[in-house]
């Protein structure tokens, strides 16, 4: 798993030990083409944590750049031959409404760790929102498993899972789906 | 011949339409004279502005300072004169600027490229946490998204208008409007391209039958639309209005001959302005009131 401090991101792309706050459009632009140099070595499958601890705010320009472009590019089966699939760690009300904004704005969805575990926020219906919580508890699972818990015919189940997989929301394993975020394996 | 454009003695973005309405028959290469001798007061935006007037001449103009110590004196603390004297040939007693003024949360600042954005941006955080959540009630929350806002307006200048514009931030008391409740204003003016030219250099644009300084603004700031293809763009007058409107605060944007406004409750501006003077640029005000008990969180 690889650890992305967006704050270190930023100082070494801007050259400047001076600014925490994720402003303006080149700066996300910058960031995120860091970002996308470290993603390049990495496996086929990959889970990056993208760290807002240490961001002081971030703009809906910066947001759009970082956030929504890096889900855009990586996070979509249809459009990545790579699986690369990202938590984001320490946002808090200062950054959340730049970022609502923008998976609002292209229907994204992010998972995002909380004090308590993880949850998944953004443009999700109630059925994926379920699934996935049922997924995150389950630990792993499959569409039979998940239909059982959750009263879904198997079919809708396995759509379901396929469609947050394809988000990059679910991990796909041999025996199942693992919520990303979930196993206690991002918890550093 | 030399024209004479006389300031008001009040000047907020109400009244600088007065100045743009004597300026509007004065050839750009004309002499002139910005005379505020009796001009007694000046919102952010009406200094601002008075920049952008100056930058849109060809002939260097000349500006008489206010002939008020008080008025001069403020001026002095906003960083007015230091940027004036750049563009106009001052004339009357022009104060040295001695500390700062406590009702301004940033002196007027140029705006030309990404790197002045993130540096208003730290400057304000430094000074508008204390002064938001004191004067204006405001929460932590809506500190953080006034740098937000004060970001996304000032990136306009840089995106869009092809060259430098100002950028000024200040508190004070609304006796009229507002029954004494503190305000928190934020200034952003330009003499660029404006909202209508930009929009006109996007790949494949094509004029509508209703296309014009109104149209633009109407497009870039309730549609959010803009001239990059990219789906993202357009979103930061979005989220500016978002702000604004989650806050009870105003957002002004005048652009060549058309000012638009989104208005909370408390005021009665107009909507939409069209057939104004004209004025290259744009010039954006953002206004937030003090938080009384019962008015938006």
């Amino acid at each position: 798993m690889m650890h992305i401090d967006l704050s270190s991101v930023l100082r070494q792309t801007l050259s400047c030990e001076l600014y925490s706050n994720l402003v303006t459009r080149p700066t996300g632009a910058a960031v995120r083409t860091q970002i996308e140099t470290l993603l390049a070595d990495s496996r086929e499958r990959s889970l990056t944590v993208i760290d807002f601890s240490h961001v002081g705010m971030i703009d809906f320009s910066c947001a759009d750049e970082i956030v929504a472009k890096l889900l855009l590019r990586y996070a979509q089966a249809d459009l990545s031959d790579r699986e690369a699939y990202f938590i984001f760690r320490g946002v808090t009300d200062d950054h959340w409404d730049a970022i609502e904004m923008v998976l609002e704005r292209h229907g994204l969805a992010l998972v995002l760790e909380t004090s308590d575990g993880a949850c998944v926020v953004g443009i999700v219906n109630d059925g994926e929102r379920v699934a996935w919580e049922m997924v995150y508890e389950l630990g792993r699972t499959g569409a039979e498993g998940l239909a059982s818990a959750l009263g879904f015919m198997p079919d809708d189940a396995a759509r379901v899972l396929d469609g947050l997989h394809r988000r990059r929301l679910l991990m796909r394993l041999d025996d199942g789906y693992v919520a990303v975020g979930g196993l206690g394996g991002v918890h550093a | 011949m030399t024209s004479v454009i006389t300031v008001p003695p009040s000047l907020d973005d109400h009244s600088f339409e007065q100045v743009l309405e004597q300026l509007a028959s004065v050839p750009r290469d004309a002499k002139l004279v910005v005379d505020a001798r009796h001009t007694r007061w000046a919102s952010p935006y009406g200094l601002t502005a008075l920049l952008t007037l100056g930058q849109t001449r060809q002939e260097r103009p000349s500006f008489t300072v206010p002939d008020t110590e008080d008025t001069a004196s403020y001026w002095a603390r906003t960083g007015f004169f230091t940027h004036a004297d750049e563009l106009y040939d001052l004339h009357g007693s022009v104060p040295k600027a001695r500390g700062g003024e406590s009702s301004v949360l940033l002196e007027i600042t140029p705006i030309t490229r990404s790197d002045d954005v993130h540096n208003v941006v730290g400057r304000i955080q430094q000074k508008s946490q204390q002064i938001l959540s004191k004067e204006l009630n405001l929460e932590a929350k809506a500190t953080v998204g006034f740098a937000m806002t004060l970001s996304e307006i000032c990136q306009n200048i840089v995106e869009h208008a092809g060259c430098g514009g100002w950028v000024a931030v200040q508190t004070y008391t609304w006796r009229k409007r507002l029954a004494n409740r503190r305000v928190v204003v934020i200034a952003v003016c330009d003499a660029g391209s404006g909202f209508r030219q930009s929009l006109e250099s996007a790949p494949g644009f094509v004029r509508s039958d209703r296309w014009d300084d109104a149209a633009a603004l109407e497009a870039t700031v309730v549609r959010g639309v803009s001239r990059f293809r990219d789906p993202g763009r357009g979103q930061g007058i979005k989220g500016v209005r978002r702000y604004l409107s989650r806050w009870d605060g105003k957002l002004s944007v005048r652009s060549g001959t058309a000012k638009i406004a989104i208005l909370p409750g408390w005021d009665d501006d107009l909507p939409l302005a069209e057939k104004l003077a004209p004025f290259p640029g744009s010039q954006v005000q953002d206004t937030k009131p003090e938080r009384v008990s019962g008015s938006p969180r």
